[in-house]
């Protein structure tokens, strides 16, 4: 559905092209909801919607078939919304602007593409298209270190794709051999049996493993801080908006659907990594003097946050998984477009150095805090919901140790408040003592546009969540029935049981 | 009341005009479109007011229902029994409240058009006013308790905004980050007890007649003591009050609003809307707040006794009644109500208190800001002899300190005898102490008093400035509160609020009564004695015999340094900082050893492949010796 644009649009890359592009995938994912919603309201009750499916490579069974739930919906939506404005945020780049947003196209290309794959493989290859470009886009538009953190990432990332390809034909030959289909494997259709439970137990953590990377997963999310401080404004856009959902996405989707008896069994390991990742990142945060290095580290308490909701293993936490990959999705990208914007004008990104934009940047300063304060989770914008609705989920399992986990994950609340307010303190309010800052311009048309659309979507999801949590729920309630359908089984090697 | 939605929409519309397009309007609209919505706000709530206790039939057992105009399922959580609802739940206190929001807001509103003139963001001003007294009411008339926790936390965001108001002034800063943390960790507590409250009562709502509580029952004293912890942090008890006598760097009617008469009773309202729970099944529970109130009840009122800026003393002077209020709830023992059962006579007490402690308190704090925008300065050393020039003001700010004091006619007489009565049928020595406290508070009222009004002029001060009344915007407000202060006392406010909801006829009782008034009266003497004259030499006298003391209250017990060093020590430098060094030098060292490893070792190992033929000859032959090796030996 989404395939024919794409394709027109590779070969020119000029920015009224961009334009009509990224706003023609904005109104298509509109449509998009809009059809899912009514199919939904009307009685569609099969998990998957809209699905196609195109023989691609016989032998091994891999077909290139799309299809949408509740989830993928969502997704595609938050991807849509961020190439729109991550369009309008690097409107002055200037350098070699056309390859730049071919590139840039192409990344989107892969995001898209994986979260309306239903088929294992092709979901794999898209998942590869998005990790490409991003080399190429750090290393060359971006700033600082910028060889060097986009060796980095890249390496970090393929180092997990390796995790994730060998956990994907684990899976596929573990369930028979017949079929790439998700679907198929999880409801052990179209040949599939159900893979045994040793061998779950392999696969299931090279898989999560492979997405955590992406999902900046304690201790793999180093790559995180590094390669958003180096990459270019659109760049961490979608790289913190999009890319890092893919992760979480997988996770869910791949690791835990297909493999629910593994999940039950060593999904209190990653839960702890998740649960340190909430904190852990959280803390980091406070004591960094890069804004994007808080950025990025913020997004690692916060994507922790979304695996760990993933882990705790109901519909309410799951949705609220969802919820928090939307919000987060669009307040990083908005912080990142705001930093990018400062960082365009006064040429440093250290708090100590910047002081008193208030009265020099009004326009950016006010979207500053209106951005920081979602992320702390002020009720009226996305971040709160999603947060209370993970809290709600996480606490109705009423063991000892997911409790301690759940309020370990609630104290990051407070610690995200202190490094917001220290930054916005510093950085914004008080009086501006570098002379060379006091002739700098507020924004221009361009991104205020860019940063008016990400606050109105936060601000919606935040005012309106009914209908959005009703959505991804009707994605999420099938798969973590099946998950606890196949298995009741309590974990029998977590020692904290 | 159906007409109860505009109160919450009308105010939210405002913010959103002046907040959005706040540039394009002058002060004066700016003012103007604020003050109206919040006129029309004020009209709708005596409406519903009148409506709901004259209008509204009582049950067949005497009690006013609960009502519920509107409430929407806002959130699903898809979890047995529970969603996040949003609406309107009318019943006695939150329609109190209502009154009470509404009032003082509008006089705030009224008052900044002449305190705020020419300020540099006006329009912001009175859009974070508008913010604020949103959030406020939708708190007061939550239908669930996770409704009330997000208004809970809406105010908390506009309180620091408001308190940042001055944003160019480091103090201002510091105050309103500290304030929103604070109140930020103790809402954690909030939050965890609104969890486990949901957990097993399978229900946030504040419906308190369901089977769930039963099953509940075990944690529900937890849950209520987590809630009242944070309930403690926004109602500044000790030791989470840390925040309040600094978020006085907001402009001074913020503070009347704010940090006196609303935003601060939200946790003493958290605790009258659960208190059907809290009887039913925290009572021992109850003791605690009842110790904690009495403790920072005294604490707050000797620090305020030594402090110099007069806003401190009315911030300190607010910790403690509230407090009072604190004490007033804990002290229950049943729930019932009638002249015999002084068991719940504190709820009601309570309530009555907070009612006429918001409008004498909002009084003192308009009257300390024309004190301030006559002298431009927070600190007494300032003051002194403005009564010549202050007329209105003088009267007005005395009224409202006789009020505080417990002197008959004025409001806070009466409420704070109901107090007194309360605890000492909870326990004569909780009685004494809110007796002796008591007589602190008439105490230090009269010390500053008598410091700004009377007292030593600061004439070199006054001959570059002579000090002045203040404008008809500011001293109005001042009036109508005065005469709210006059009158409230004689309001048969047991008739709209009790503990079960039953009609109750507030009588004195004269033995307390009379000696509260007697110790009130000696206290007042007593300041009168050793502040009254042209210069203070006994009051400096006191303070040099007991120097280490009064300097130790006047750095107010330095409980803030505890927390600082708590803060940046031990928190910055002991776990942020090796944290984010362990993840630079560790985690991420560890892989770039591993990216380095590998490189090193292809460095080393492309020496293999070296295209020359002999040497592959030569390895490929050793390889096939060592195989036959190998298989002849097994």
């Amino acid at each position: 559905m989404l395939l024919g644009l794409w394709l027109a649009r590779d070969v020119k890359g000029v920015r009224a092209v961009m334009v009509a592009g990224s706003t023609a995938l904005l109104v298509l994912a509109g449509y998009l909801t809009v059809t899912f919603l009514g199919d939904r309201a009307a009685g569609a009750t099969d998990e998957m919607l809209y699905t196609a499916s195109l023989n691609w490579f016989e032998p091994l069974h891999i077909k290139y078939s799309v299809g949408v739930d509740g989830i993928s919906v969502a997704m595609l939506l938050l991807s849509a919304i961020i190439v729109f404005t991550g369009t309008f945020a690097s409107w002055q780049l200037k350098p070699l602007t056309k390859e730049y947003f071919l590139w840039f196209t192409l990344l989107s290309l892969g995001v898209f593409g994986f979260f309306i794959s239903v088929d294992m493989f092709a979901m794999f290859m898209f998942y590869e298209i998005a990790l490409i470009p991003m080399y190429l886009l750090i290393g060359v538009w971006g700033s600082g270190k910028k060889e060097y953190a986009a060796m980095k990432l890249t390496l970090m990332l393929m180092g997990g794709s390796a995790f994730l390809m060998c956990g994907i034909f684990g899976i596929f030959y573990g369930a028979g051999g017949q079929t790439m289909n998700i679907v198929e494997i999880a409801n052990h259709t179209g040949g599939a049996h159900a893979i045994d439970f040793a061998q779950q137990c392999i696969w299931f953590p090279l898989t999560f493993i492979g997405f955590g990377v992406l999902g900046a997963l304690f201790p793999f999310h180093t790559w995180s801080p590094d390669g958003h401080a180096s990459a270019p404004t659109a760049v961490s856009m979608l790289h913190a908006g999009v890319l890092m959902k893919l992760g979480g996405y997988g996770c869910f989707r791949i690791a835990m659907y297909l493999m629910p008896e593994a999940t039950h069994e060593l999904g209190w390991i990653f839960l702890i990594l998740t649960g340190i990742s909430v904190v852990y990142g959280a803390f980091s945060a406070c004591v960094q003097t890069d804004l994007k290095y808080i950025n990025a580290y913020s997004s690692v308490s916060h994507c922790g946050l979304v695996l760990f909701a993933i882990l705790m293993l109901n519909q309410t936490s799951c949705t609220g998984a969802v919820l928090q990959m939307l919000s987060h999705g669009l307040m990083t990208a908005l912080f990142f477009a705001l930093i990018g914007m400062i960082y365009g004008r006064t040429h440093t990104r250290d708090i100590r150095e910047l002081n008193g934009l208030m009265r020099i940047m009004p326009f950016l300063s006010v979207g500053y805090i209106l951005a920081g304060l979602a992320n702390l989770g002020l009720p009226g914008f996305s971040g709160f919901i999603a947060e209370m609705t993970i809290f709600v989920g996480s606490f109705q399992n009423a063991d000892t140790f997911h409790r301690v986990l759940t309020i370990a994950a609630c104290c990051s609340i407070v610690i995200t408040a202190v490094y917001i307010l220290r930054v916005v303190g510093k950085i914004l309010y008080g009086t501006c003592t570098n002379e060379h800052h006091l002739q700098l311009t507020d924004a221009t048309w361009d991104e205020r546009f860019s940063v008016i659309c990400l606050i109105l979507a936060v601000a919606a999801l935040g005012m309106a969540p009914l209908w959005v949590s009703d959505m991804i729920n009707t994605g999420v309630a099938p798969i973590v029935d099946h998950i606890h359908a196949t298995s009741h089984t309590v974990s029998t090697c977590n020692p904290f049981n | 009341m159906e007409s109860t939605i505009f109160i919450l929409l009308l105010p939210f519309l405002s913010f959103l005009l002046l907040g959005v397009f706040g540039k394009w309007f002058s002060h004066k609209a700016a003012g103007l479109i604020g003050t109206a919505s919040l006129l029309a706000v004020a009209v709708l709530s005596y409406m519903t007011a009148y409506d709901y206790f004259f209008c509204t039939a009582r049950t067949a057992e005497g009690v006013l229902p609960t009502l519920m105009p509107y409430n929407v399922h806002w959130l699903p959580f898809f979890a047995e029994g529970l969603s996040f609802d949003m609406g309107i739940m009318l019943d006695p206190i939150s329609v109190m409240m209502l009154i009470v929001i509404s009032t003082v807001s509008l006089m705030v509103h009224i008052y900044s058009f002449g305190y705020m003139h020419g300020e540099r963001g006006f329009q912001r001003y009175y859009a974070f006013l508008s913010l604020f007294t949103m959030s406020m009411l939708g708190l007061v008339v939550a239908t669930n308790i996770f409704q009330m926790y997000m208004f809970w936390e809406l105010v908390g965001v506009s309180s620091y905004l408001l308190i940042g108001f001055y944003y160019t002034s480091p103090a201002a800063i510091a105050a309103s980050k500290k304030a929103f943390i604070v109140t930020r960790f103790a809402d954690l507590f909030f939050l965890i007890g609104i969890l486990i409250y949901g957990y097993y009562c399978r229900s946030f709502g504040f419906e308190f007649d369901q089977a769930g509580f039963a099953q509940g029952a075990a944690m529900l004293p937890l849950a209520l003591f987590l809630m009242f912890i944070g309930g403690a942090g926004k109602s500044a008890m000790f030791p989470l009050h840390i925040w309040l006598p600094d978020a006085m760097e907001g402009p001074t009617p913020v503070s009347a609003l704010i940090h006196a008469a609303t935003m601060v009773v939200a946790g003493v309202f958290q605790i009258a809307r659960l208190f059907p729970l809290w009887i039913e099944y925290a009572p021992g529970t109850l003791h605690i707040v009842a110790w904690v109130g009495a403790f920072t009840a005294f604490y707050a009122a000797a620090v305020a006794c030594c402090q110099s800026d007069i806003k401190r003393v009315l911030a300190f002077s607010t910790i403690s009644q509230i407090a009072f209020m604190m004490v007033a709830l804990g002290v229950c023992t049943e729930y019932t109500t009638g002249h015999h059962h002084v068991g719940s006579l504190g709820y009601m007490a309570s309530m009555f208190h907070l009612f006429t402690h918001a409008m004498f308190k909002a009084l003192l704090f308009l009257g300390a800001g024309c004190i301030i925008h006559a002298v431009h300065s927070n600190e007494m050393s300032a003051m002194g002899g403005l009564r010549k020039y202050m007329p209105i003001t003088h009267i007005t700010f005395l009224i409202a300190c006789l009020a505080i004091s417990g002197i008959p006619p004025f409001s806070g007489f009466f409420s704070k005898d109901e107090i007194l009565t309360a605890a000492f049928a909870y326990m004569p020595a909780m009685g004494w102490i809110m007796t002796a406290i008591a007589a602190m508070t008439a105490f230090y009222m009269f010390r500053l008093y008598y410091g700004i009004f009377w007292g030593t002029e600061n004439k070199e001060l006054h001959a570059h400035h002579t000090p002045h009344e203040a404008p008809l915007t500011m001293t109005l407000p001042l009036v109508f509160l005065a005469l709210v202060t006059c009158g409230a006392g004689f309001l048969p406010f047991g008739h709209f609020v009790s503990a079960d909801g039953q009609l109750y006829d507030i009588h004195l009782d004269w033995d307390i009564a009379g000696t509260s008034i007697v110790i009130a009266v000696a206290s007042i003497f007593l300041a009168t004695y050793i502040y009254m004259g042209e210069r203070q030499p006994k009051a400096d006298a006191l303070a040099e015999k007991f120097k280490g003391l009064h300097q130790w209250a006047y750095k107010r017990f330095y409980l803030d340094e505890v927390y600082q060093y708590i803060t940046h020590r031990i928190i910055f430098a002991h776990i942020s900082k090796p944290i984010a060094w362990f993840d630079r030098h560790i985690i991420d060292g560890f892989f770039d050893f591993l990216a380095n490893g590998t490189h090193a070792l292809s460095f080393r190992i492309r020496g293999f492949q070296s295209g020359s033929v002999q040497k592959y000859a030569f390895v490929f032959l050793l390889g096939t010796l060592a195989l036959l090796t190998i298989m002849v030996l097994a």
